[in-house]
């Protein structure tokens, strides 16, 4: 039986497990998205989007489902990867399962708790029906199958006119309980009018096991609200990650989405933008840092439909080893998307032969009063400032460092939150290979 | 004088007519519609082709009949029937004439009406031209001049005959028949196109070129060119077209292969002028070519393409960069107005060291009209030192048409440099204001503006053709910005 079969087979088991309201509307939403997932299959190298990513090596393990959780796990287990410099409101998830003992959740000014209860109580029904899977459906395969068996994920809800006081952290901790696991995450972050708030999001594998992490996040922001949301994918090398991430923006809002990725075996990051009022903002930035055989497919979406918006774009690559790097940055200006500024800018570096880049920008614009620009570089490291360095002593391989943290420091210096941003110049260092002896 | 405002402009440009929109009553010769080995068989026959040359039709007519049609491009179209097309047409102006004054006087009118006068061209412009009209080329000049360099110029159905080694050697070598759907129906069915051959060491004393025209209703135009620079010769090559209004889709499927030696250098320049529908979007050419060069040892390959026609284009002429320090080139220009739909781009694939390429692409896009970039830079695992440089400019006019661009950047190599960079814009209100207040009405500087916005590639095309092409642009596009 391969993986379709028994995905498609346990879908029944799932559902009946007792835990869900089969009454529901999310039991016609799974259903369908079962349905169109047996339909579709998962994609291949001949579709369009999935060109140069094979899902192939992943797709021949025997995934288990429904990992048990056994190992227990304290607070010393999951230390090192919190941002413990700041305070925060966390929710962790072991294997799928919420872990309360871990999690510092709230429900005083705004909601930041688990999908699972928000799904079942019928305090938040109004909420579920009104965002719960509205811009993941109709898109592809792998967006079907994890709404097919969405029950667990983060929960964020934030009143109108509320700064959220603490950043809130999400990380997704696997344990290796069994040798091969898929888990599915599935987070609905909706912020209010004038709301403010930002998320750290982190997937980690514990063990040396198999891990495939098929996680799907909704983000909705309303009039005026600012979001920014921070990914950290710096997974062990027996670790693949499918992360899709859509975003519908209201009127004047910002929303940025930052993507760090160091590490995994397979990381797919399909991010999209939806806009539906004007004077929006969206800020989409990224930086992969990758060596051994890993690889990176950043797939974005900035669909501009309505006039006075802007979109910016900063993708950055460095690619050691064996690495593969693709980036695929589309921007549709519709017809109606009068003034839009959207600029789009991916730059990349190959240290080693043998990595291989392969990019994509593309626009496709249908109104003509716009400045959109797209730009996209393959190169190496300017051999006379490695040169200047090594001749005032600094020796080769840090000069290196140097020029390297240098090119990729545009995008770190996004980060608002300091702690966070002193840890991904650590992450960064660490993945160089190198002491930078300075710390920002 | 009254103010040209922005309606006035839409108005003139949708109502104005293909300017080359005539049709020339001449006598065909023509095979009934519909598409089977018989057919093949008998074109080939027609031609009096060699065995082999039979045998290469029917192998690919029979890898075509596998293969489906491509809808990956990002263009719409009713999808041409291919059954309904005659094959063949060949005007009957049989035996071969030796003077001018032998030809059709209406076709020699044709000519006049495309600005081509073979006679005066032979006197001033220093062109050899093979016209093609409807397949069959009737008029060869400057013939002798070549020959005395040794420079091989002809039909390709006579080349097939006087020169087979050279066809044998190097026919579907860069394009193979199993290529693509429009490559292989080429190759099954094509009924002529040009042979180049430049020898050793030899400089093309002018600039060879070739007009097509689609002249007879419903038939399809399946040209092939092949042009062979060997080593350390050199050759500018010019290829335009016109066609008649129509009101039913002709088909065009053209097969071009650049294959240059060692040290040579060619040229590609062409200026596309199909009959592009009329405002409603109907009728026009469909013309989905395949145009590939090979690259040797320091070898360079420049497209230079103006496209302002057909209803539907999909186009992109690529550079194989094998041996190393080998250059590629591509400068294009497509304008797009009222209904026209254009996919072109191209492809450079670095195969050698320190191979080189340039990509200058500019997009006009007008009236209900999508314009796509559609290209693809490739450095292979083994091509150290490549250089590529990328650049797709679009320029909109309206707010109905759409500028599209896709370009696929693929590297494997750690020392590859490559730069892709690309801007939509529209026209300035300043930069018109600043013209209209330096007393330059706005029609004229819009066309000042296109132009400038053009010029890089324009620059690049032979002077014979750059006057031609600015006509063109100007027909194309003036008024048609508000």
């Amino acid at each position: 039986m391969n993986l379709k079969e028994k995905l498609v087979s346990s879908f029944l088991a799932f559902e009946n497990k007792g835990v869900l309201d089969l009454d529901s509307n999310v039991h016609s939403i799974r259903s369908k998205a079962i349905q169109n997932f047996e339909k579709e299959g998962f994609p291949s190298k001949k579709d369009e989007e999935w060109k140069y990513t094979s899902l192939n090596s992943l797709l021949k393990h025997d995934f288990s489902l429904f990992p048990k959780t056994e190992k227990p796990i304290g607070f010393k287990n999951v230390k090192e990867f919190l941002i413990n410099e700041i305070e925060s409101y966390t929710l962790i998830f072991i294997d799928g399962v919420f872990s309360s003992f871990l999690s510092d959740t709230t429900h005083d000014d705004c909601d930041v708790c688990i999908l699972s209860s928000a799904l079942t109580r019928p305090k938040y029904k109004m909420v579920i029906d009104n965002y719960f899977n509205t811009i993941a459906k109709n898109n592809n395969s792998l967006t079907e199958l994890n709404t097919a068996f969405s029950v667990e994920g983060a929960f964020i809800n934030i009143p109108k006119n509320t700064i959220v006081p603490k950043p809130i952290q999400i990380l997704n901790f696997s344990t290796g309980s069994e040798k091969e696991a898929l888990l599915q995450p599935r987070n609905l972050v909706v912020v209010g009018e004038n709301s403010h708030v930002q998320i750290i999001e982190r997937h980690q594998n514990l063990s040396k096991n198999t891990v495939l992490t098929n996680s799907v996040t909704e983000i909705f922001v309303h009039k005026r609200a600012i979001v920014d949301y921070y990914k950290i994918q710096n997974d062990t090398k027996d670790s693949s990650l499918i992360d899709s991430t859509f975003v519908t923006q209201k009127q004047q809002s910002v929303a940025s989405v930052n993507t760090y990725s160091f590490g995994g075996k397979l990381t797919r990051n399909n991010l999209e933008f939806y806009h539906e009022g004007e004077h929006i903002t969206s800020n989409l930035n990224g930086i992969s840092i990758l060596n051994n055989k890993q690889h990176v497919d950043n797939h974005t979406l900035v669909n501009h439909k309505y006039p006075n918006c802007e979109s910016h774009e900063l993708y950055k690559g460095i690619y050691a080893d064996k690495s593969t790097g693709v980036f695929n940055g589309k921007v549709i200006v519709q017809q109606e998307a009068q003034k839009t500024n959207a600029f789009q800018q991916n730059n990349n570096i190959l240290i080693d032969d043998g990595a291989t880049i392969n990019a994509k920008p593309q626009l496709e614009i249908f109104a003509d009063d716009v400045k959109c620009s797209h730009g996209c570089t393959i190169g190496q490291l300017d051999e006379s400032a490695l040169f200047y360095m090594q001749s005032r002593g600094i020796p080769k391989k840090e000069a290196k460092a140097l020029l390297l943290f240098a090119f990729g420091n545009d995008v770190v210096e996004k980060i608002k939150i300091p702690q966070l941003k002193s840890r991904i110049t650590k992450l960064i260092a660490q993945n160089l290979g190198v002491n930078l002896g300075f710390e920002l | 004088m009254n103010k040209f405002t922005e309606d006035d402009l839409k108005k003139e440009l949708e109502t104005k007519e293909y300017e080359y929109g005539f049709y020339t009553n001449i006598e065909a010769d023509k095979f009934p519609v519909g598409l089977n080995e018989e057919v093949v068989i008998a074109i080939s026959k027609k031609k009096n082709e060699p065995a082999w040359m039979t045998e290469w039709r029917l192998e690919a007519f029979k890898v075509w009949k596998e293969m489906k049609e491509p809808d990956w491009a990002n263009v719409n179209y009713e999808k041409p029937k291919f059954q309904d097309i005659s094959y063949y047409s060949a005007p009957v102006q049989k035996p071969k004439l030796d003077s001018l004054d032998q030809v059709d006087p209406e076709l020699l009118k044709t000519f006049e009406k495309l600005g081509i006068s073979i006679d005066e061209q032979k006197r001033l412009s220093n062109v050899a031209v093979d016209i093609v009209v409807d397949s069959v080329s009737v008029a060869t000049t400057f013939k002798k001049t070549l020959n005395e360099k040794g420079i091989i110029f002809m039909p390709i159905s006579e080349a097939i005959q006087e020169h087979p080694e050279l066809v044998k050697k190097y026919l579907g070598t860069i394009v193979p028949k199993t290529d693509n759907f429009y490559a292989a129906l080429n190759s099954a069915v094509f009924s002529d196109g040009s042979f180049c051959y430049i020898p050793k060491g030899v400089t093309c004393p002018m600039e060879l070129s070739t007009y097509f025209r689609i002249n007879e209703g419903g038939t399809g135009q399946f040209e092939r060119t092949l042009v062979i620079a060997d080593k350390g010769s050199y050759v500018s090559y010019l290829e335009g077209c016109t066609a008649p209004a129509r009101d039913e889709n002709q088909l065009h499927a053209a097969v071009v292969e650049l294959i240059a030696l060692d040290d040579a250098e060619i040229k590609y320049s062409t200026v596309q002028n199909w009959f592009p529908g009329d405002a409603e979007g109907k009728g026009g050419v469909y013309n989905f070519v395949t145009k590939r060069g090979l690259c040797e040892k320091n070898a360079k390959i420049s497209w230079t393409q103006v496209e302002t026609g057909s209803a539907v284009t999909w186009k992109y002429p690529s550079c194989v960069l094998k041996g190393d320090n080998s250059v590629g080139e591509f400068y294009s220009i497509a304008v797009t107005n009222n209904h026209q739909q254009a996919d072109t781009g191209t492809k450079m694939i670095h195969l050698g060291n320190n191979t080189k390429s340039t990509i200058i692409s500019k997009g006009v896009s007008a009236g209900h009209s999508q314009n796509s970039y559609r290209g693809l830079v490739q450095i292979g695992a083994r091509a150290k030192n490549a250089r590529n440089f990328s650049q797709c400019d679009s320029l909109l006019m309206g707010n109905k048409c759409g500028a599209h661009t896709f370009p696929y950047i693929e590297a494997k190599n750690k020392t590859a440099q490559i730069e892709h960079e690309a801007t939509t814009s529209k026209i300035g209100e300043d930069q018109l204001f600043y013209c209209n207040q330096r007393g330059i009405d706005t029609e004229k500087a819009i066309a000042l503006i296109v132009n400038g916005f053009s010029k890089e590639v324009l620059n690049k095309l032979p002077m014979e053709f750059a006057v031609e092409a600015q006509k063109l642009l100007e027909i194309s596009l003036e008024g048609s910005v508000g």
